[in-house]
């Protein structure tokens, strides 16, 4: 159906984030990442032949951070990819909590989507590790110190291709 | 590496700049799909490896055509209006002052 509107349809989180916490008395804006150039590296082989891994921003399940509802420290982690898991921690991230629910770990990690492209062919393999990597609100951490040491597991674990799924 | 980011935050995720970044245009939370829709999952993730393919240059977004069902969040979230602004800056008062007793206690 053609609609007519004087703004945009998707939502500014950029534009309603800034608006919220200047509501809360917050003068200083977050500053959100921009680069005036982005990397790109094509893909060296058919996807079909390609190991591809997972990165989440969601946490680890521990029953420490479910009882306070935040974790203590936001780390960095690799863990077993087979079996998927079914849960993951994600109260403390910011997600919209009225509309929606991150109970079924596929509709944001989608490690049995996945493997079922592999098993089909689609692409060559899963790599056996997922990835976690925290939201920071330091930049400056994401991409000096959580980015490398994810390339390092990635190397590591063989993967050729990877999807990224924020939260 | 090769790299697709799924996600439904398109302003954040194009001002960072990507090499190719797949779109859903649903509430935060779900960016793979909505919950327990396997199908849908499926097609998404698909659109991802379609563009780890034939992308061709950086910050390619590709729009899944999918529909949260109804169009409430969008306003309703972290909404600002006069219902709420006195109770808002009431909260922002009160974390700042935990931050601030956390502080002086040797907590952080």
């Amino acid at each position: 159906m053609n609609k007519r509107r004087a703004y945009r349809s998707f939502v500014s989180y950029i534009d309603r984030s800034r608006e919220y916490y200047a509501a809360q008395g917050y003068s200083q804006p977050y500053t959100w990442a921009h680069h005036d150039n982005a990397p790109f590296t094509p893909l060296k082989k058919p996807l079909s032949e390609c190991r591809v891994g997972l990165v989440t921003t969601a946490g680890k399940m521990d029953a420490e951070a479910e009882r306070q509802g935040r974790r203590k420290t936001k780390e960095l982690y690799a863990m077993a990819a087979n079996p998927a898991p079914t849960r993951l921690f994600t109260v403390d991230l910011f997600w919209d909590k009225a509309a929606t629910h991150t109970d079924d770990v596929d509709s944001f990690l989608p490690l049995n989507r996945l493997n079922e492209y592999a098993a089909g062919g689609r692409v060559g393999s899963v790599s056996p590790r997922f990835y976690g990597a925290p939201t920071e609100y330091s930049q400056g951490k994401t991409s000096l110190r959580d980015a490398p040491k994810i390339l390092e597991w990635c190397r590591e674990d063989g993967v050729e291709a990877m999807l990224l799924s924020a939260l | 590496m090769p790299t697709v980011v799924l996600g439904s935050a398109r302003d954040v995720v194009e001002e960072c700049g990507v090499a190719r970044f797949v779109f859903t245009d649903f509430p935060l939370g779900n960016p793979c799909g909505k919950p327990w829709d396997a199908d849908m999952q499926r097609s998404i993730v698909g659109s991802a490896l379609d563009l780890l393919e034939r992308a061709w240059m950086a910050r390619v977004t590709v729009q899944t055509p999918f529909r949260w069902g109804n169009d409430a969040w969008r306003d309703a979230f972290m909404r600002v209006d006069d219902s709420n602004r006195e109770a808002l800056a009431r909260e922002g008062e009160e974390r700042r002052r935990l931050q601030a007793d956390a502080k002086k206690g040797g907590l952080s």
